[in-house]
């Protein structure tokens, strides 16, 4: 029944290691020029026509649980579990990659992407040689370009990247004459950055449970981790709802969902994604996560929470979005088609004619006017605020 | 993340005032919980809703001590205490400020229903009244500030007004039976207190709604505690009151200050009185044009036509006109200068003329003289054609300038940095403005893409350029519309680049939109709601791209947002002659309107500009960046103290 296993996302992870083009990638559209711009720079993505934002996401939430994936890497000889060193050994010798730090930190499923860039960014800080301001500023921004273009087609990366950069260089400290306390304060801000943002997932959690009442039935789409901890106090609250998960095909994420929730013993029901609309009457609200969080108030989420806003919009049921606020981007699409492309292959089970084209993009945007409101670790928000902060944050 | 959220604490809260505020003390969250009960109603007093002339602060002190209590006590109101819930005062005196106004219409009606039920009910309201709640009567009369009213009643000051005074009092009691309620109370005495109250509501709107001198007469007779609502002469006090409260707030600013910040009211055309007065004044004789349109009096209509040659016969009378200002004016009065950017860049340019030839006359300040000046010359520019929002805020900004020239400064040195002032917002506020959206805008063109764009916006045809020059592959529909056809000039300078276009009426815009991905339009002004206040048509165009689910992108410069609020095209407006209208040129046998003037019963409209409602915008383009329409407030707000003012 289940057609992903472990081993599939092995064999994947070494085809992407020796870049051989699947066949499904015949046919995926001609290379778009932000991820043609990747490969110009120095450390490309791999296989930059698959999204590695939701590849990364395929390994931690898909059906095959970390567990398991953990076992399975374990036989390979890697301990993805493993926290990885606090600090990098600088003095060894080895030049200093934050794409390596970054990577180490990734590993952890718990963490979210753009919480490993951010303390792979705090890491380059920490392990700089610089001595001067400017010089320990123009590393930074390097090292965030690298780590941005590693993969562009992540929001959250993008976006934790530059909120970082925001975040760290915009405060006094680098009027400070003395170099070494500049730099140690600005460790400091790294450092409380990157727990603001480990703790944000909590903070929604706290935020949401007024919304969740006894007895009411909610929706979630897909995997996401923040909407998980929203479940889960509420579980340990003692609420009492009921839950419907969908499907969240091609990755399957929804099953995972599913699987924690029993655990957790919430009673929840298992829909396929196309069984949405028939089953909104009975949902009383709709608990979305969202991979970013654009200007306009809208999400960006993945593929198919378009369409649940859409139903849930027309049947008045609210929908709510839970998403840290790291996850801001500075990016305002027009429509669907208005975004990098993000594809990732999608296994039908049987083998699709060559003639027959696949829509594999993995992720679609959902306009602010079908949300209701946005749970944030800044608030609970309608969707106009996100603007508002975003202008505050970078203008 | 609050500590990424402090830097906004920090920010003074005036900066953060944009068109409703609360008084600073309120904004900050931590307001204290005695002031909670007050904070609706001057939260309702918006400083577009204060009528500017107000002769004189009023006294507001004597409210304090009466009301500083109650306001302190009637906390646990807000709290759920079940059985204080249940009062309908409780209610009531938890919203009574703010509805206040709203209500005022409907407790007129209600009381002419009921003429006397107020006063038989005072006459019993002491027989009904448990002892806890007499206690609370005498508790009122004691207060200072109510002896003192008797005094106030001459004076036009009398703050009590005709459901305040009542409601305030209703609170007091209220607060103090409150008090009284949890000591002790049986269900009857409580029932007996509701009753009371619900009462005394009635009784206090019906008193409102008396004239006044004879309500303070009768009432006198009948009751002390009536006396205090109907001793509130005025029927236009409700202000008063708001202002009483507000003043308690203590940090509101000085009513001059306030003054100062309110929007002088536009001159209302349809009132004779002060039309009569303006013509006295003014330089450019005109002759109002006849048989205007009911609903659009209040705005100026001209004969056209008969005015540029009454201008420069006067040329050499009009003395305090500077030429240069004399020239701008006569172009925009022929019609030659048109579009928000071109029409501001000519008023500064003017104004940078007449700066450079200006001298201090002796025994006067350059700094008031020179704003003096500066307001004859922009009531000239008014009189030739009204002023848009992007003009009024360049003159804002001008004129901060000049004020905050210090005084030391010599008068060359004066003019020289007004000068390089004014060279500095055309530079940054337009001329890069445009550049930045046009940036940004094309980001939003891709290749195949059709774009749509209504009459003439320089912003958009920036941006179509710099897309050709990169080597965007895209069509471009132009939707003109008469009078004025100015989508042909547009028209003819794309074609010169080499873009391809289709020109056509807005009559077929429903008919093309279906091929349009992206539409693209100019605006003159961008109001704090998101209201896109634009050539007229812009809103057609925009409402049908919206029911086709195509993209609306307003390109605007931020130095032409303005916090203004405006929900229709009416109350601001501007009307171009009627005659172009009538007239189809090129076209002689369309004549059935040649004569239109002599019929009375036909009226002419041709409305300049009209009103965009945001949710027809998907996107506004301005140099801050891709926001939108919601975020227009926000970037007022931001940003008008710092840097739009420079």
């Amino acid at each position: 029944m289940w057609y992903r296993s472990a081993s599939f996302i092995l064999d994947k992870q070494q085809e992407e290691r020796d870049a051989v083009a699947r066949p499904e990638s015949r046919l995926l559209s001609p290379t778009s020029p932000i991820s043609s711009m990747a490969e110009t720079l120095q450390n490309p993505n791999p296989n930059p026509k698959i999204s590695a934002y939701y590849q990364t996401r395929a390994a931690h939430h898909a059906v095959v649980t970390s567990d398991w994936l953990a076992q399975a890497q374990a036989a390979v000889g890697q301990h993805p579990d493993d926290l990885p060193p606090e600090s990098p050994s600088v003095d060894s010798g080895k030049p200093f990659s934050v794409i390596d730090e970054f990577n180490n930190w990734r590993k952890q499923p718990d963490l979210a992407e753009a919480v490993a860039a951010i303390r792979a960014l705090a890491s380059v800080i920490r392990s700089s040689e610089a001595t001067t301001m400017m010089e320990l500023e123009i590393e930074l921004k390097k090292a965030s370009d690298s780590l941005k273009s590693w993969d562009t087609t992540s929001i959250s990366l993008t976006a934790g990247c530059d909120l970082f950069m925001r975040y760290v260089t915009r405060t006094s400290a680098l009027e400070y004459e003395d170099f070494n306390s500049a730099k140690s304060r600005l460790i400091e801000r790294a450092e409380k950055f990157g727990e603001i943002s480990y703790k944000a997932r909590k903070i929604i959690a706290m935020l949401s449970q007024e919304f969740i009442f006894d007895g009411c039935t909610i929706l979630v789409h897909g995997f996401s981790r923040v909407v998980l901890e929203v479940l889960k106090t509420a579980a340990e609250n003692r609420k009492l709802f009921r839950v419907l998960c969908t499907e969240g095909r091609p990755d399957r994420t929804g099953l995972r969902l599913s699987n924690e929730l029993a655990k957790l013993d919430v009673p929840v029901k298992l829909l396929i994604d196309s069984a949405v609309a028939y089953s909104m009457d009975e949902v009383d609200m709709v608990f979305v996560g969202a991979d970013g969080v654009v200007e306009s108030g809208g999400i960006i989420n993945m593929m198919g929470t378009y369409q649940i806003a859409l139903v849930a919009h027309s049947m008045n049921k609210p929908v709510y979005v839970a998403a840290e606020s790291y996850k801001f981007a500075r990016l305002y699409p027009l429509d669907q088609k208005d975004m990098a492309p993000a594809l990732r292959p999608i296994d039908f089970g049987v083998p699709i004619p060559s003639k027959v084209e696949v829509e594999t993009s993995a992720r679609d945007y959902t306009p602010p006017q079908y949300l209701t409101l946005l749970f944030t670790d800044l608030g609970v928000l309608t969707p106009s605020v996100v603007s508002d902060e975003l202008i505050q944050l970078y203008l | 993340m609050d500590t990424r959220r402090a830097p906004r604490a920090v920010i003074d809260p005036k900066v953060r005032q944009v068109g409703f505020f609360a008084p600073p003390g309120q904004a900050q969250p931590s307001s204290s919980p005695p002031v909670s009960d007050l904070s609706p109603s001057s939260n309702s007093l918006s400083p577009v809703m204060i009528p500017p002339p107000r002769p004189v602060p009023f006294p507001a002190v004597p409210l304090s001590p009466l009301r500083r209590p109650s306001a302190g006590e009637s906390i646990p109101v807000g709290s759920y205490n079940p059985s204080e819930f249940a009062s309908p005062t409780a209610s009531f005196s938890e919203e009574a400020p703010s509805p206040r106004r709203a209500h005022r219409g409907i407790s007129r009606k209600f009381a002419s229903s009921l003429p006397s039920g107020g006063f038989d009910f005072a006459a019993s309201k002491p027989n009904n009244f448990p002892a806890s709640s007499l206690k609370t009567v005498s508790v009122v009369n004691t207060p200072p500030g109510v002896s003192a009213f008797p005094d106030k009643k001459g004076s036009k000051a009398a703050f009590a007004e005709k459901d305040g005074g009542p409601s305030l009092e209703v609170q007091c009691e209220q607060s103090a039976s409150s008090k009284s309620l949890k000591e002790k109370t049986s269900k009857a005495e409580r029932r007996a207190l509701q009753e009371a109250q619900r009462a005394a509501k009635a009784t206090a709107k019906a008193e409102g709604s008396k004239a006044p001198v004879v309500a303070s007469g009768e009432v006198t007779a009948t009751n002390a505690k009536p006396v205090k609502a109907s001793k509130a002469p005025s029927q236009k006090n409700d202000i008063s009151s708001v202002v009483a409260s507000e003043k308690k707030g203590g940090d509101r600013p000085p009513e001059k200050d306030r003054k100062k910040d309110v929007p002088q009211p536009r001159m209302q055309f349809d009132d004779k009185i002060r039309v009569e007065k303006a013509k006295k004044r003014a330089v450019v004789k005109q002759t109002e044009a006849k048989h205007r349109v009911e609903l659009f009096r209040h705005l100026p209509q001209y004969e056209h036509g008969t005015r540029i040659p009454d201008l420069e016969s006067k040329f050499f009378q009009l003395d305090p006109v500077h030429p240069a200002v004399y020239k701008v004016g006569s172009r925009y009065l022929a019609g030659d200068i048109s579009g928000g950017n071109a029409r501001c860049i000519a008023m500064l340019q003017a104004f940078q003329e007449s700066i450079k030839d200006y001298s201090t006359p002796p025994e006067k300040t350059l700094a008031r003289d020179l704003t003096a000046k500066m307001n004859c010359y922009v009531s000239f520019l008014i009189e030739c054609r009204p002023l848009s929002i992007s003009m009024g805020n360049a003159i804002k900004f001008l004129k901060t300038r000049i004020a905050k020239l210090p005084l030391t400064m010599s008068e060359s040195e004066a003019k020289a940095t007004l000068r390089s002032d004014i060279d500095r917002f055309i530079n940054e506020k337009i001329i890069l403005a445009d550049m930045l959206i046009v940036r940004h805008a094309v980001t939003k063109i891709r290749d195949g893409d059709v774009l749509l764009t209504y009459g003439s916006s320089s912003a958009v045809e920036m941006i179509l350029l710099h897309a050709h020059e990169l080597g965007k592959l895209f069509r471009v529909v132009i939707v003109d519309s008469r009078p004025k056809l100015e989508g042909q000039l547009l028209l003819r300078r794309l074609l010169g680049k080499g873009l391809s276009c289709t020109y056509t009426h807005i009559n077929a815009v429903s008919f093309i939109m279906h091929e349009v991905t992206r539409v693209f339009l100019g605006a003159s002004s961008i109001l704090s709601n998101g209201t896109v206040y634009s050539r007229v048509g812009t809103a057609c165009i925009a409402m049908v791209a919206h029911e086709f689910h195509v993209p609306v992108l307003v390109c605007c410069e931020a130095y032409k947002f303005h916090e203004r609020v405006q929900l229709d095209s009416i109350c601001s407006n501007e009307l171009g002659n009627p005659d172009t209208i009538s007239k189809v040129p090129g076209r002689k046998e369309i004549n059935y309107l040649d004569d239109w003037a002599s019929n009375e019963n036909l009226q002419l409209l041709n409305l300049i500009y009209d009103a965009t409602p945001s949710d027809y915008v998907s996107m506004i383009i301005t140099d801050y960046g891709m926001v939108p329409p919601t975020s227009v407030p926000v970037i007022v707000r931001e940003y008008r103290r710092e840097h739009l003012w420079i």
